[in-house]
């Protein structure tokens, strides 16, 4: 090796302080200390002969191992692992290092600032288009084009994607919009409160242009890499993550709300409508915000939630649907059961598929098939046989009694996740029994996304025609 | 000679007490000292003194605080505190009970070793 191509020594720690700043265990002040002791070391070694770049690799390799080096950090620090959820950045404030001095003010905290703004927005632009328009129906059926443009603007923000996809993107909420509010929905009576439209094709086109514009924005998060499984799936631990912040914030949120409300009601002042017209919609809209934020703020930080929840709720989910098999087995009633049987079992299959996902998602492809891996080929295989006995008996009742909006999209959805499930089953044994690849399991969730796009926009741009926007 | 790896961790804060009471340090340099005093049989890696010594901190043991060394560079020095002074006097006294319990059982020639050991103690 010469010495006129190796990079200079300064180029060399640069890089190594790089490495040593992304472990957590380590604060900054520690890699200032650690590079002190560096550079002491290269002096000597250089002093007694060697050429800088030798110096720096045995320097280096005497300070130890990266991975032991922040174990022992992390185990003398370990609050350190926990506190960084916190607000301020990553520097300490009586830090002198030059480098991140000059850190603007915006990508501090990894920008909650631009995230607290942004959530403002969102609640203005709810609120706004409320009182502009003083109907709570029509801000309810656009809630989605209200809010998740925010959610996009974040997205934009930290992941830069190409102006290409932001048109696209763009242009696929302008088309929900105009399709949600050109429409001629039925029996549209704005006496009514937020959550209560008369038109059954209204309400279905609400949720599914929440679907298909929540996943749109996933194409923002990809930063237009939406064609690689790994950024998709990166999205769909995002979101599992969002929820349980999402709820999290809701709970407390409400909590505090209650509070309130009963505290300035024990001095005579009824401060409730204030609540319910500001607090409640500003605040669930820039929640919204707040929880991506956090998603992205503690990403590194901590081991994620929503895996956990996954590892706790999969046995007990997996209890509760083999018990249905045993009782519709011996009463045979879930036949005789009503229209909401098949939007309940919708929402079993949907829990099931995201209780795999999730588990997916944090599962480590390189490790050999387990317990658990064998406890989701029991839950897939109850999910398909509750699913099969409802959707028997579900056609039967359909055939006497005719599709109603409702009726078919549930219906639609049940299908597609049958199909989901039916595969993902096969791919599971398979895995389980070491024939397929952990990477086919997880591609084949991945590559599903589209379908569910598929599907919501067909609700959004297909339903309301077809069935008179009843 | 290479010594184990947890007779080094046991050793290991009473000899960086034993150093600081010497005098203020910093770490580049108590590794020096370190491997001057036991001629190099003593070691362990670099980075490894740090957490220790902050954990020596956080118990009081000793204190420390960031100056600009002669060469402009900034430099965490570490001082030993009164509280780490008297831990150090009683690690000193069990370490002593252990020398001379070994000393009493070695098989054969125990005495060449035992002035070795004390000044290992510091």
């Amino acid at each position: 090796m010469t010495t006129e191509h190796a990079p200079a020594l300064d180029e060399l720690i640069a890089s190594w302080r790089e490495w040593m700043e992304r472990r957590d265990a380590l604060s900054v002040r520690d890699v200032d200390e650690l590079e002190s002791h560096l550079r002491d070391r290269v002096d000597a070694l250089t002093a007694a002969g060697l050429a800088d770049d030798e110096a720096f690799l045995i320097a280096v390799k005497r300070l130890g191992s990266m991975d032991d080096l922040s174990r022992e950090y992390a185990a003398e620090h370990s609050g350190r692992l926990w506190k960084q959820l916190v607000l301020h950045d990553s520097s300490d404030s009586e830090g002198t290092d030059a480098s991140n001095g000059t850190m603007p003010f915006v990508r501090r905290a990894n920008g909650l600032t631009i995230a607290l703004l942004l959530g403002v927005g969102a609640g203005i632009a709810v609120k706004a288009t409320e009182l502009l328009t003083g109907d709570p129906e029509l801000v309810f059926r656009n809630i989605a084009v209200l809010v998740l443009p925010f959610l996009a603007a974040w997205f934009a923000w930290r992941r830069r994607p190409p102006m290409g996809t932001l048109l696209g993107v763009a242009g696929a909420f302008a088309l929900v919009a105009l399709a949600l509010n050109l429409y001629p929905f039925d029996g549209g009576s704005s006496t009514d409160t937020v959550a209560t439209q008369n038109s059954a094709t209204a309400v279905l086109a609400t949720i599914g242009s929440i679907v298909a514009l929540w996943l749109v924005t996933g194409i923002v998060d990809a930063g237009g890499v939406w064609r690689s499984d790994r950024t998709r799936m990166d999205f769909l631990r995002f979101s599992g993550e969002w929820l349980v912040y999402y709820v999290l914030i809701a709970i407390v949120g409400g909590a505090l709300s209650g509070l309130t409300v009963a505290v300035f009601a024990s001095i005579q002042v009824d401060i409730a409508p204030f609540i319910v017209e500001w607090v409640l919609p500003c605040g669930a809209a820039g929640a919204i915000l707040v929880s991506a934020w956090l998603v992205g703020a503690k990403q590194r930080v901590i081991e994620n939630i929503a895996p956990v929840l996954t590892k706790v709720f999969t046995p007990l989910f997996t209890l509760m649907m083999l018990a249905l098999i045993v009782a519709s087995v011996m009463q045979w009633n879930l036949v005789d059961g009503s229209r909401e049987l098949l939007i309940a079992f919708d929402l079993v299959l949907v829990v099931v598929v995201a209780l795999l996902v999730y588990a997916i998602s944090a599962r480590d492809p390189a490790l050999a098939p387990g317990w658990f891996d064998r406890l989701q080929v029991l839950m897939l295989v109850a999910a398909l046989v509750v699913d099969v006995i409802v959707l028997v008996a579900m056609i039967a009742r359909t055939g006497e009694f005719g599709f109603s909006a409702n009726k078919t999209a549930s219906l639609g959805l049940n299908l597609i996740l049958l199909a989901n499930l039916a595969w993902a089953t096969w791919l599971q044994i398979g895995f389980v029994r070491r024939r397929v690849p952990f990477g086919r399991v997880e591609s084949w969730q991945t590559a599903y996304l589209p379908v569910y796009l598929g599907w919501a926009a067909i609700l959004v741009f297909a339903f309301p025609p077809m069935f008179d926007f009843a | 000679m290479r010594i184990g790896k947890d007779l080094v961790a046991a050793a290991a804060t009473p000899v960086v007490l034993g150093i600081l009471a010497e005098g203020e340090s910093y770490g580049y340099a108590i590794l020096q000292r370190i491997t001057e005093l036991s001629d190099g049989e003593l070691e362990w890696s670099d980075g490894m003194l740090y957490p220790l010594l902050h954990r020596l901190e956080r118990l009081g043991h000793v204190e420390s605080e960031w100056r600009q060394s002669s060469g402009g560079r900034p430099r965490k020095h570490y001082r030993l505190s009164a509280q780490g002074a008297s831990t150090l006097a009683d690690h000193r006294r069990q370490w002593s009970i252990v020398g001379g319990v070994l000393d009493q059982v070695w098989p054969g020639d125990g005495d060449k070793r035992q002035p070795r050991l004390a000044l290992g103690l510091g």
